[in-house]
């Protein structure tokens, strides 16, 4: 019979099945980190029970780390529970990265940097934004602290099969136009409950055109519309970005493992339980205006009326986003200005986010009055970005270099904004108080947060005076 | 866990869609490492509010939550569970959930009941109109009865008897140990080793 990519990632995995039942999952990669796992292993110990698959579970410390240094965690309870990790991890023989660690970053950009996320896995953590590892053709979805507690102790998870959904991307994206802009208009398309109960497929010609860190900012943000997990089919692109890293098959069983990934591709007459299309020809760069990753618009255009959508629960959330927000219907989106620019994230901060942000800022200053933080995803693209001197380039134009970790993204550690500040965020969640309580966030692309710091306004690179020699 | 059959008590209104689980309890909550104790996260930044809902007297002791479409969304932080559970709730009854979130209910004893926006517009009504008005929540016959009306929902057969039987799901999983094992001698063998 036909079957799609997820489906097929899914048959190799299945270690019961029984009517009835949700299927078991075998687990090939569990990643872990310091904010969803420490009732986890307390579970385990009191249940005397043991990490089954020590060599398959690796952990990194991501969330609550300071970015200004690495050594100091200043904030006592945070320290705990990075403490905690540490000794959770050497109790039970789990690997960890732990602060100073080379490979210590954000657990969605550290997996894959090393090659641990492979086309055709399983794939999870005790985070929502595990979608991200999609983009290799692995299946990945985020999980609640029971389920990592249970994949500990048994590599396994009891999980009712999806539903298949593909999503076209025809055309072409214009210049200047991301991957960032690409899944924000979709799901400002289809809204963040669109895609529920769903793994969904990106395919067609605009995806295949992607890079792999313009694919994983697409499959980053599918539990943005609410898909269990996204997926892209593994092509050279991957392969190519995969071979000769740390974890990658070597030798004869590289070659072995190319040629299993390449029958994972959808078949060409499988079916989808849902469709959707969205043609990149027609995108511009996108912004959030609200206070849910839908509730996006054309950078060229303003801020809506509450009262033209169709449905009263669509009207008011958008009254109390505006309200929230503080912005009016029919003000023009470049027209809102910013007092923090934020550069970093599982969806945007990685060494090509980092490039497309410093081209921008290459001759330029971050305006009076401005801050801008630029967070690397991991010590890795911290190191690599160094190399390519572009650190110099962000000092130079006045923003802040920091260590990796997740940072302002969540503002558990100390970078948040105050009360009322408004923020252009390269992350991927525009929630009320996500960055800090009472703080504004616009979602935005690596290039329109650089040149919005250059502005102080929402703003495009197009938008730009030409930079100084 | 807790069993759960039918459930009886009175019910917060919370007239709000797109309620994420950031909402239902902050990142700074999350710094703790322990399980319980939460109840004072819960909608935090909203509490500060004097006209938010949970603030209301009225609403004291009301173990049912009724919420707008999209309850739960975003982050898969089960504090956000624990947090509903410490509070006090029993039960959350909205016409759409975010699917982690939905999951880690199910597994902490929650109830997260799917009912239609009207039956949930019907429900606010009738709570707004008196809040002491009892709401029957009855698993076993998959059924939502207030103020004379009953609603049916849809749970699919094993949770349902997960939760009726108060099971742990790693205990569940482990009586298929030698299947787990068995498993693993057939693995591709080219899967990544970490340690
Ligand atoms: S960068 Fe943000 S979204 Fe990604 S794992 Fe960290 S907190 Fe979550």
């Amino acid at each position: 019979m036909s079957r799609t990519l997820a489906q097929k990632v899914w048959d190799a995995h299945v270690v019961r099945q029984a009517s009835g039942e949700p299927d078991l999952l075998y687990i090939d990669l569990h990643l872990l980190h310091e904010v969803t796992s420490p009732q986890a292993f307390d579970g385990l110990r009191l249940a005397g029970r043991a990490v089954r698959r020590p060599d398959l579970t690796i952990a990194t410390e991501d969330h609550n780390t300071p970015t200004d240094n690495l050594l100091t965690i200043s904030d006592p309870v945070s320290r705990t529970q990075i403490e905690t990790l540490r000794r959770n991890c050497a109790e039970f023989g789990v690997k960890l990265h732990p602060l100073g660690d080379p490979q210590q970053g954000v657990v969605h950009v550290m997996g894959p940097q090393q090659g641990l996320t492979q086309p055709g896995m399983t794939i999870v953590c005790g985070d929502s934004h595990t979608s991200t590892h999609g983009a290799f053709g692995a299946l990945a979805f985020g999980i609640g602290t029971s389920e990592v507690e249970h994949v500990l102790a048994t590599q396994t998870l009891p999980q009712s099969t999806p539903k298949q959904m593909a999503v076209t991307v025809t055309g072409e994206l214009p210049e200047g136009v991301s991957a960032k802009d690409l899944i924000l208009a979709l799901i400002t398309q289809e809204g963040t409950g669109g895609g529920r109960g769903y793994v969904v497929e990106y395919r067609g010609p605009a995806i295949e055109k992607l890079s792999m860190e313009g694919r994983m900012t697409v499959s980053n943000m599918s539990i943005e519309w609410g898909a269990k997990a996204g997926l892209i089919a593994p092509d050279e692109t991957t392969f190519a970005w995969l071979e000769g890293r740390t974890f990658a098959p070597k030798g004869q069983a590289w070659d072995d493992a190319v040629a299993y990934w390449r029958t994972l591709a959808t078949d060409p007459d499988a079916v989808f339980d849902k469709e959707v299309f969205l043609d990149a020809s027609s995108l511009t760069p996108f912004v959030t205006w609200g206070t849910n990753p839908g509730q996006g618009a054309s950078l060229d255009s303003s801020v809506p009326d509450p009262e033209s959508f169709g449905s009263e629960s669509e009207r008011a959330a958008a009254r109390r986003a505006l309200e929230y927000m503080d912005l009016q219907p029919g003000q023009a989106l470049r027209d809102v200005n910013v007092d923090v620019v934020f550069v970093g994230s599982c969806t945007n901060g990685r060494l090509e986010d980092l490039r497309t942000a410093a081209e921008v800022l290459r001759g330029r200053h971050v305006a009076d009055g401005v801050r801008m933080l630029v967070v690397p995803g991991s010590a890795a693209v911290r190191e690599q970005a160094e190399q390519e001197g572009l650190h110099e380039v962000f000092t130079a134009a006045g923003a802040e270099w920091r260590f990796a970790g997740c940072s302002m993204c969540l503002g558990m550690n100390p970078d948040t904004l105050s009360p009322g500040q408004r923020s252009a965020s390269t992350s991927n969640r525009n929630f009320e108080g996500r960055q800090g309580k009472g703080g504004r966030t616009h979602l935005v692309s690596p290039a329109v947060a650089a040149a919005t710091a250059v502005t102080g306004h929402l703003s495009a690179p197009a938008d730009l005076a030409p930079a100084a020699a | 866990m807790e069993k759960f059959t039918v459930h009886t008590g009175t019910a917060v209104p919370l007239r709000r869609s797109n309620v994420d689980t950031d909402q239902i309890i902050p990142a700074v909550y999350l710094k703790r490492v322990t399980r319980t104790g939460f109840e004072d996260g819960l909608f935090s930044a909203w509490r500060e509010d004097p006209s938010f809902v949970l603030n209301n007297p009225v609403y004291t002791g009301a173990s049912i939550l009724v919420a707008g479409p999209e309850f739960g969304t975003g982050s898969s932080r089960e504090h956000a569970v624990w947090a509903l559970n410490d509070y006090g709730f029993r039960v959350v009854i909205s016409p759409r959930y975010g699917d982690i979130f939905r999951g880690n209910s199910l597994k902490q004893g929650l109830l997260t009941v799917e009912l239609p926006q009207e039956a949930v517009e019907a429900l606010w009504a009738l709570v707004e109109a008196d809040p002491a008005v009892q709401i029957e929540v009855d698993l076993e016959a998959r059924e939502v009865r207030a103020g004379g009306h009953s609603w049916a929902f849809a749970l699919d057969d094993f949770s349902r008897w997960r939760l009726l039987e108060g099971l742990d799901d790693i205990g569940l999983t482990l009586r298929h140990e030698d299947a787990i094992a068995e498993f693993e001698t057939r693995r591709p063998s080219f899967g990544v080793l970490v340690g």
